[in-house]
């Protein structure tokens, strides 16, 4: 079975481009362009040397005794928290930025829902000299504080949306109105395997840095390129994606993509798209998704700000209706739990979304003889304050 | 199977012709048919009837907002059908429904189809079903049940795309003004002037509407210059936020415009 993308922008019947005309001639200059240009020697070579020297890669794939100890199982973490900004996300920033200047475009807009990939768009904008737009709900806005001052500092315009449930679905529709409304300066940088084909298949393959690690440096540790299980969070799944990227065609290897239960997967209040959704289209990409019975979407629940999103990417609908991934929901209280865990064992405090990761790992029950390789998506630092009032009303109920 | 509504207008009048959108519950959840009647009767010559969604990504604040009053109104397709049943024993002008995939495709697009043809709905407006999607899978379907899909065209269309379009087309094209979202204010330039008269160079098989930033009677009046007609949408639902009775209005915004 093949888990890529055909040619018609499909993972199975999942994705393609579902877009109004108005965005049609931005998105297929995209799809015409993005693998030519990637694939010139001159755009790679300036790819990895921003990915070593400014994004500090390669990230390290660290054994963690302790934690592994505790699991009975050898565990792996690829800590993509040690990047700059300190999650994943930069991955793709820094390679959409080179994408953008070889289009010719000299403006650049952004979705964020915490802000990381806000974060990691202003600053790949700063880098490249191009003015930046992020998109953020002025509820995200309010709750994320320290992370729009950083894009303001630099040098990012942030527009706080009041449309509709004034988070990171609608963010993410006024990112796509500002596209519609300017068709031929601007790139539009998703930070996630979402939207309209080639965005899911562009994101994933520069987040793909990350399995193309894993497997050298296991290769070196192990002796053997290809691990037991791969484990990540998903929210729309970039982090994920990139982490699965080159394991897909590995059928001995145990995909393990962990969903935001946020307060149970029947409480009204989650996060568990491939549990809650349906088939549905959501900024322009067939996917499961949740939405009412009318087909309205529907706002997401969970602790972790990166992980609410109502939809998935197309091509994590497929690895969980083929089967090929399993989906595992942790809720806000087993993430949280496991949050403090890691930080206890290993001295690394997670952030909340990887923290979910981190909650399967008691689901899984991996042999002793047996390789995890988890995906620390990022650190913990911007949760900090999540981080306290939690922990402080949980010693209040007792 | 009666002739298609749209055609004989299209055969019948060949300028001027004012299309309104509406969404529909909206500002109040029974009035869809209230100001089908008015238009009619105050000279519209055809509708677009809104379905409203949570997340209308090609329109702008006004009819955003609409969309999000319908539906906490209630609206929603099954409602729409339901007030639609009879209608043609109401008006005759011709009546599309325009709306984004996602309701549809939940609806069922089969059911959606057929419970449409059958309260006497002429026609789609789906502006996020793509090309490929639409010949393979749901153009036999629409055709089975004589209904027409109204194609989207902007001043990035490319000429080899627009021809393609009008291939597909079976009533007319829907012409965006600019590269715009719904209700932007549309500033007359010789930019916008000259894809006008390109697009009108064509020679296309179908007739022209244009639409998005049309407000009042010199934008219509100009927009129907070029075209067969325009479309008016932000701008009449900003005409029923006014205080006065639903049915006055409407006739009073058209008043202004014919």
């Amino acid at each position: 079975m093949n888990y890529g993308v055909d040619e018609r922008g499909y993972y199975g019947q999942f994705g393609g481009a579902y877009i109004p005309e108005m965005l049609y001639p931005n998105v297929e200059e995209l799809r015409e362009q993005y693998l030519s240009i990637m694939q010139e020697p001159a755009f790679q070579q300036e790819l990895q040397e921003l990915l070593r020297d400014y994004v500090g890669r390669p990230t390290p794939l660290y054994h963690a005794k302790r934690l592994s100890e505790r699991y009975n199982t050898k565990i792996y973490l690829k800590r993509e928290d040690l990047n700059h900004t300190g999650a994943h996300k930069i991955n793709n920033t820094v390679g959409q930025i080179l994408l953008a200047k070889r289009l010719g475009k000299k403006r650049i807009i952004a979705e964020t829902g915490a802000g990381q990939h806000g974060v990691a768009t202003a600053t790949v904008c700063a880098l490249a000299g191009l003015e930046c737009i992020v998109y953020m709900g002025k509820i995200d806005t309010e709750r994320q504080r320290p992370n729009v001052e950083k894009m303001r500092l630099l040098g990012a315009t942030v527009i706080p949306v009041t449309s509709g449930s004034q988070t990171l679905k609608d963010a993410t529709n006024e990112a796509i109105r500002d596209w519609i409304n300017h068709p031929e300066d601007t790139h539009y940088i998703i930070g996630s395997v979402v939207g309209p084909h080639p965005y899911p298949d562009m994101v994933a393959r520069f987040q793909s840095v990350i399995s193309a690690e894993i497997r050298k440096q296991l290769l070196e540790k192990e002796g053997r390129e290809i691990p037991d299980y791969v484990v990540a969070c998903v929210g729309g799944g970039s982090n994920a994606a990139g982490a699965f990227y080159h394991f897909l065609g590995e059928p001995t290897v145990q995909l393990v993509a962990v969903e935001a239960a946020g307060l149970g997967v029947d409480t009204g209040h989650s996060a568990a798209t491939s549990v809650l959704g349906k088939t549905g289209i959501i900024h322009g990409s067939k996917t499961l998704l949740m939405q009412t019975e009318d087909g309205q979407i529907t706002e997401p629940y969970s602790i972790s700000a990166g992980l609410d999103y109502p939809g998935v990417g197309p091509q994590h609908a497929h690895l969980a209706q083929s089967g090929r991934a399993r989906f595992i929901a942790i809720t806000d209280a087993d993430a949280m739990e496991a949050l403090r865990e890691l930080s206890r064992l290993e001295g690394i405090i997670p952030a909340i979304e990887s923290s979910h990761a981190l909650a399967a790992l008691k689901e899984i029950n991996a042999g002793p003889d047996q390789v995890v390789v988890l995906n620390l998506s990022g650190r913990g630092d911007k949760d900090l304050n999540t981080i306290l009032t939690y922990f402080e009303q949980q010693d209040a109920a007792k | 199977m009666p002739q298609n509504r749209l055609t004989r207008l299209f055969q019948e009048k060949s300028g001027n012709l004012l299309n309104i959108y509406f969404t529909a519950g909206y500002p109040k959840l029974d009035d869809t048919v209230t100001i089908l009647e008015e238009l009619e009767a105050a000279g519209a010559d055809l509708v677009e009837i809104g379905m409203p969604f949570s997340d209308p990504l090609a329109d702008g604040p006004t009819i955003q907002a609409s969309n999000q009053v319908a539906l906490e109104n209630g609206m929603s397709i099954r409602k729409l059908m339901a007030q639609l049943q009879g209608v043609r024993e109401r008006v005759s002008l011709p009546i599309i429904l325009m709306g984004y995939l996602n309701p549809v495709m939940q609806y069922g697009f089969e059911r959606f189809c057929q419970d449409a043809a059958a309260v006497g709905v002429d026609g789609f407006i789906l502006p996020d079903l793509p090309f490929a999607e639409y010949e393979e899978e749901y153009k036999p379907i629409l055709e089975k049940y004589g209904l027409s899909l109204i194609f989207l065209i902007t001043p990035q269309t490319s000429e080899a795309r627009i021809r393609q379009i009008d291939a597909l087309s079976s009533s007319f094209i829907y012409m965006v003004s600019s590269a715009s979202t719904t209700g932007s204010q549309v500033q007359t330039n010789e930019g916008q002037q000259a894809y006008f008269s390109k697009v009108k160079g064509l020679g296309l098989r179908n007739p022209l509407l244009i639409g998005f930033g049309i407000s009042d009677r010199p934008s219509f009046e100009l927009a129907c210059q070029s075209a067969h007609g325009a479309i008016i949408g932000s701008a009449f639902i900003k005409a029923l936020q006014q205080p006065a009775e639903v049915r006055e209005n409407v006739r009073s915004f058209l008043k202004t415009l014919r």
